[in-house]
């Protein structure tokens, strides 16, 4: 498009703002930039952001940044205090806790990922149907949506991960198997609305199946809402997965995995602190800015909220 | 004016033959009777039926596609689509028949659309719902359609979402869903009521030449008697879920009989008195 340069020192935040935009890509750009802008307003929405890029920095950088190896011992070097050589100090093995806690990273983002692959789906698939179809397939899957929801989460994820063994990929499915219904609640009302549309009749009129509807149709609306949710959801799965650890029931060692570390410094908290602090304090920080940008992402995404 | 078919031509020709098609539902014990013995033949024509709210035209329609509410009971001594008998069809028989060979447009595109699919890519959907062809034929084949239903850019158009779409450009892109997998019935539910008057006139234009064209049959529901009038050749006139009488568009005004001379004369005219319009006798019988 040979439009007349504005007459702006910005020219990009110029195009990207254009009130009459000349492409899909620009309008799509320009909405999403103007997501942005509410977002980096909210100074601790931006926070979060940085929080979460450093995180995802830190796995993938892992090896250049952590300086030792997060599992090799070292017994001359046994409960250091943090120092120039290491950061963290060092834990009951000589490990460098720096390390392990970079190393952890990945652990906690892995963690986070397929909890949020598995429960988000299916928490969305189970809501949708449930709404769509009404009658008795919604009272039998809400009651069991009910029945999850009556338990506190950490009991019954603890109860699974007891059932099936500890191990992190048992932690991860408990995690995920817990964390489904409050995604299938917020998809059903909003299914509930959509299923009396006009436009759910034509595609019925028009021969899709009932599947074909709470796929195609049905599910793609529901999304917002649920990603949101999902967004406010992963501090909490970042707590779960520490708090298995903590009971030895999440990652096995001598993984890195924050809240086993946390554990295995209890009995020296008073003289060695930092072994369980350094570890504690990564939680912290990181659950801490998983909550800002999920607040931050809801007011960006929600437009009932501008 | 064409002149009517006789009955036995009608036989011959029958898309749909409905014989004492009676819909009842049945809720808390009561009973109610929706449809009370509908019976017509309709072949390659423009028929209408027109009835006040609740006469069961709708209903009568819905059930050739057998998508009424599941606490409705549907019989009928017959009900058939070209030797197909819709009563005897399972769930998956019927989605071949449904928006492929019988179609049906709904009264407000506002609504009949999905929003967050773009208009191009449901009317390619439809064809796809059906026809074993490729995303890209598919995409060919809906911006044939959507230039055949006088959508001037379709190559714009068919990126659009609905509600970028005004409400008549909105029918005929419903209308291009529903014929791309060229049906032999056509279901126009008050296809035009959203719509203000110019553009009823096009999309009823559009609706014509592709009806013509295609030599299909339309089944036009609607309560505007003179719109229905000048634009279809036959008229089942509805009432409290039966056929009161079954006329040539061209006779609708010559009708004796009682009731639809009260439609007729309750709707007001350009340079009619300004007088009180008569209202509806709706006493039994």
């Amino acid at each position: 498009m040979m439009t007349p340069a504005p007459p702006s020192h910005r020219s990009h935040a110029y195009w990207l703002l254009d009130p009459d935009p000349k492409s899909e890509l620009q309008a799509r750009l320009g909405s999403l930039y103007r997501q942005w802008l509410i977002l980096r307003r909210n100074p601790l929405a931006a926070m979060g952001l940085t929080v979460l890029g450093l995180l995802v920095a830190l796995a993938i950088l892992a090896p250049l940044i952590a300086g030792y190896s997060p599992i090799e011992q070292d017994f001359t070097a046994r409960l250091a205090p943090p120092s120039v050589h290491h950061f963290f100090g060092t834990d009951e093995f000589g490990r460098d806790i720096f390390s392990r806690v970079i190393y952890g990273t990945r652990i906690t983002l892995v963690i986070v990922l397929v909890v949020v692959a598995i429960a988000g789906p299916l928490g969305l698939i189970v809501g949708c149907a449930a709404g769509y179809f009404g009658g008795l397939i919604d009272t039998v899957m809400m009651r069991i949506t009910d029945i999850f929801l009556a338990f506190p989460r950490l009991v019954l994820a603890l109860a699974l991960v007891t059932a099936l063994g500890p191990g992190i990929i048992n932690a991860v499915l408990a995690i995920a198997l817990t964390g489904w219904p409050p995604y299938a609640r917020v998809a059903r009302s909003e299914a509930l609305v959509i299923r009396n549309t006009d436009y759910i009749k034509a595609a019925r009129l028009s021969g899709c199946s009932h599947a074909r509807i709470v796929l195609g149709h049905i599910l793609p609306i529901c999304l917002t809402s649920t990603i949101v949710r999902v967004a406010l959801d992963m501090s909490g799965i970042i707590l779960i997965a520490a708090g298995l650890g903590f009971l030895g029931l999440g990652a096995q060692p001598p993984s890195p995995e924050w809240g086993a570390m946390v554990a295995s410094g209890r009995q020296f908290a008073f003289q060695q602190w930092w072994v369980s602090a350094m570890p504690g304090l990564a939680i912290f920080v990181v659950s801490l800015g998983f909550n800002l940008l999920g607040d931050g992402l809801r007011d960006a995404l929600d437009p009932r909220r501008r | 004016m064409k002149a009517v078919p006789s009955a036995a031509a009608e036989e011959m020709d029958g898309l749909l033959r409905v014989k004492n098609l009676r819909i009842n539902f049945n809720s808390n014990g009561r009973t109610v009777e929706a449809v009370r013995g509908v019976s017509f033949t309709m072949g390659r024509e423009k028929l209408a039926i027109v009835g006040e709210s609740g006469s069961g035209k709708s209903l009568t329609a819905r059930s050739f596609l057998k998508l009424v509410q599941p606490i409705a009971t549907v019989t009928a001594e017959r009900l058939e689509f070209r030797n197909i008998d819709i009563l005897r069809q399972t769930e998956k028989e019927m989605r071949r028949i449904r928006g492929s060979r019988i179609t049906m447009v709904m009264q407000d595109p506002r609504y009949s659309l999905n929003p967050v699919i773009k208009v191009g890519d449901q009317v390619a959907g439809a064809a796809r719902l059906h026809q074993r062809i490729s995303r890209g034929e598919a995409r060919k084949k809906a911006m044939q359609m959507l230039n055949s239903v006088h959508i001037r850019d379709p190559e714009r158009v068919y990126e659009l979402y609905p509600h970028e779409v005004s409400g008549g450009m909105g029918q005929r892109v419903m209308l291009a869903i529903m014929l791309i997998t060229d049906p032999e019935i056509l279901i126009a539910d008050e296809a035009t009521s959203a719509l203000d008057v110019t553009v009823q006139l096009q999309v009823l234009s559009i609706l014509d030449e592709q009806v013509r064209m295609r030599g299909m049959g339309l089944l036009f529901i609607s309560h505007d008697l003179n719109l229905v009038q000048r634009f279809c050749e036959r008229i089942i006139v509805m009432r409290r879920g039966e056929i009161v009488e079954t006329v040539a568009a061209a006779d609708l005004r010559k009708s004796t009989h009682p009731y639809t001379r009260g439609l007729l004369e309750s709707a007001p005219r350009i340079g009619g008195p300004r007088t009180d319009l008569p209202v509806l006798n709706r006493a039994e019988g």
